[in-house]
């Protein structure tokens, strides 16, 4: 159905494409940076989407796997660049310059420690989860500073931005080009994954949770296959955001960077499949703009988005697109 | 390893624990009196400091900057709670982390404004400064003892506002059924509006004694947030009790970690790869600690129902 929001969501991933291509007819390759930057950030919200709006668990840790992918990316392309295996028993471990292999560590990776911090916080629900994401995700933060193999506090640099097969990563549309496919691909997963049977279980957990006991169905272990879903895109997107600053450090890993990820979901509308898309884009503009204007730009950041949770709920989509269809 | 040195690292985890708790038992108020998760408490730490470091510099006395910093950190949580927080308690979690989130940025960026980007500096008085001889043959410095006075009176003094006085009826009646006592005639805003100031001026109080250890800077407070966090997930949410025990506990396991976990490590490491595997296990050791208290209570110590 053709409604408004449908198009909406076509006129931005429509847009998105266009500016960078824009920009590289005309030769402006920091604006396609800044796409790319959009690209990656909107593909972390998309992951954290899945565990916020379709699951209704707000996890203030997501910057864990975010982080947790950058420093996959980090360490396997340090090993890669020094000529060090990273261990060599049981079975010999290179590092890497290969993007699908480094990919591959990074969801494995961030997969893996969503499915501990996940198993352990979601024996607890509403303020408690909350505050149990967040203080995971600190820990982990805290261990990436006092681990000196890595960087410790300053973090690790990577000289060359690592490989993909048949492409030149280091051409910023190029780079942008894998950005934005994988983007594409986690919305078409996500939108596939809410209208699947177990999407639609897990909505069904966060409006009635005694409902879907009910008829046999077990919420924990729903929100436990959500919360690792949504830590694995999550960290892809932490692999490419370090493959496109070639750094990572423990920033990544801090609850700052969880609280941005939320509020790409949020300035672009809660529960909304491509808010993420929305919200990262006008993150970056407004980082862009209002941080010309001033260093402090963070106030009009912080002003926007209490005004936007205090009275105007859906946010950018909402705003555009009219209310969201009722439902819970 | 001597028992003066254990001693002494078990006072610094007295004194971090109480710090801890007065940062824990405003958020665990606000939360267990409005059902409000509070994220821009750790901001009302930071303008305590910067408070207290203000007026330590305009007229050179601590006991000025300190009641500064609990009157204007009561005054931004009052005006917090006015402008914005009371708008919240009918909204879920995920609005309120938002909007206190908010809050941070943009506290921490007006602070930045305002005073600059580098740190402060609050010094202790002539009379608290120095080191004093405790039974024992420990030397201790006079200013931590003192801090861990201040924090325990507070805590006795909470204890028996809650326990003993009208407001601290009218807090738990507060927490045990809102329509009831609103109903009953007390003014539930208002009550709102004091128990929000009180947890901020706690707060801001902790920020000025701990500033003037450590440095006054932007973001000072969040840090100290996230282990408040920790403090009453441990503690059980809501439970004054549970605050203190989960802040000494925090306290403690944080300090003495963080000392013995290197040393342990060198009876079976090299000494380098020991010390920063400790450390590195040390900066873990409360979240794992907090791990472990949910495994057995998933509602904290002292907590009811989650």
């Amino acid at each position: 159905m053709l409604t408004r929001e449908y198009m909406l969501n076509w006129a931005m991933i429509a847009a998105l494409l266009f500016v960078p291509l824009a920009a590289w007819t005309l030769d402006e390759p920091f604006i396609i940076t800044l796409a790319t930057k959009a690209a990656i950030l909107a593909l972390a919200g998309v992951g954290l989407n899945i565990a916020l709006g379709q699951g209704g668990l707000i996890s203030l840790g997501h910057a864990a796997f975010f982080g947790i992918g950058g420093y996959a990316m980090g360490i396997l392309a340090a090993h890669a660049q020094n000529y060090e295996p990273l261990f060599g028993w049981p079975f010999l471990f290179e590092g890497s310059n290969q993007m699908p292999l480094i990919w591959l560590v990074a969801v494995a990776a961030s997969a893996s420690a969503a499915l501990v911090i996940g198993a352990l916080s979601l024996r607890t629900s509403g303020v408690y989860f909350i505050m149990i994401t967040l203080a995971f995700g600190q820990m982990l933060y805290y261990f990436a500073i006092s681990w000196s193999a890595y960087g410790g506090e300053d973090g690790l640099s990577i000289w060359v931005r690592n490989e993909f097969p048949g492409l030149n990563t280091l051409d910023p549309i190029q780079f942008f080009a894998i950005a934005y496919v994988i983007l594409c691909l986690a919305l078409f997963f996500a939108a596939r994954l809410a209208r699947s049977p177990f999407g639609l279980a897990l909505a069904a957990a966060r409006q009635n949770e005694d409902r879907v006991e009910a008829v046999g169905l077990t919420p924990f272990t729903l929100r436990l296959t959500a919360f690792v879903i949504s830590g694995a895109i999550t960290g892809l997107a932490g692999a490419l955001f370090a493959d496109l600053n070639r750094f990572v450090s423990p920033t990544m890993l801090s609850w700052h960077t969880s609280g941005e990820i939320m509020i790409f979901v949020i300035l672009g509308g809660v529960g909304r499949l491509y808010g993420p898309v929305a919200g990262a884009a006008l993150y970056i503009l407004l980082e862009h703009l209002l941080g010309g204007i001033s260093d402090y730009w963070q106030i009009f950041l912080g002003l926007l988005l209490l005004l936007i949770v205090l009275f105007a709920r859906g946010g950018l989509i909402g705003a555009l697109a009219g209310r969201e269809k009722a439902h819970g | 390893m001597t028992y003066i040195l254990v001693l002494e690292q078990i006072l610094n985890g007295l004194q971090f624990g109480v710090m801890l708790f007065l940062m824990a038992a405003g958020l665990t108020l606000v939360f267990g009196v409005m059902g409000l998760i509070n994220l821009a408490h750790g901001s009302l730490y930071m303008v305590g400091a910067f408070a207290a470091a203000a007026v330590a510099g305009w007229t050179g006395s601590f006991l000025l900057a300190l009641i500064a910093s609990l009157a204007a950190a009561a005054a931004a949580g009052a005006l917090m709670e006015l402008v914005v927080i009371r708008r919240l308690y009918r909204r879920d979690h995920l609005d309120q982390v938002l909007a206190t989130f908010a809050l941070i940025l943009i506290f921490s960026e007006g602070t930045r404004w305002l005073f600059g980007s580098f740190p402060l500096f609050l010094d202790v008085p002539p009379y608290l400064s120095g080191p004093v001889t405790l039974p024992g043959g420990i030397e201790y410095p006079l200013y931590r003892l003192a801090i861990i006075l201040i924090g325990l009176a507070i805590a006795a003094g909470l204890f028996l506002l809650i326990a003993r006085t009208r407001i601290g009826i009218q807090i738990r009646a507060g927490e045990a059924d809102r329509e009831m006592i609103a109903a009953l005639g007390v003014d539930i805003s208002k009550l709102y509006t004091l128990v929000f100031a009180l947890g901020a001026a706690l707060a801001g109080l902790a920020g000025a004694l701990v500033g003037a250890i450590q440095s006054v800077q932007v973001g000072m407070g969040e840090p100290v947030l996230i282990l408040a966090f920790v403090v009453i997930v441990i503690g059980g949410i809501g439970s004054i009790k549970g605050a203190l025990a989960g802040a000494l506990l925090v306290g403690m396991t944080d300090t003495l970690g963080g000392v013995f976990l290197p040393r342990l490590f060198t009876l079976f490491m090299e000494p380098a790869s020991a010390a920063s595997a400790g450390a590195s296990l040390a900066s873990m050791l409360i979240y794992i600690l907090m791990a472990g208290v949910l495994l057995v209570r998933p509602s904290g110590l002292y907590g009811g129902s989650a």
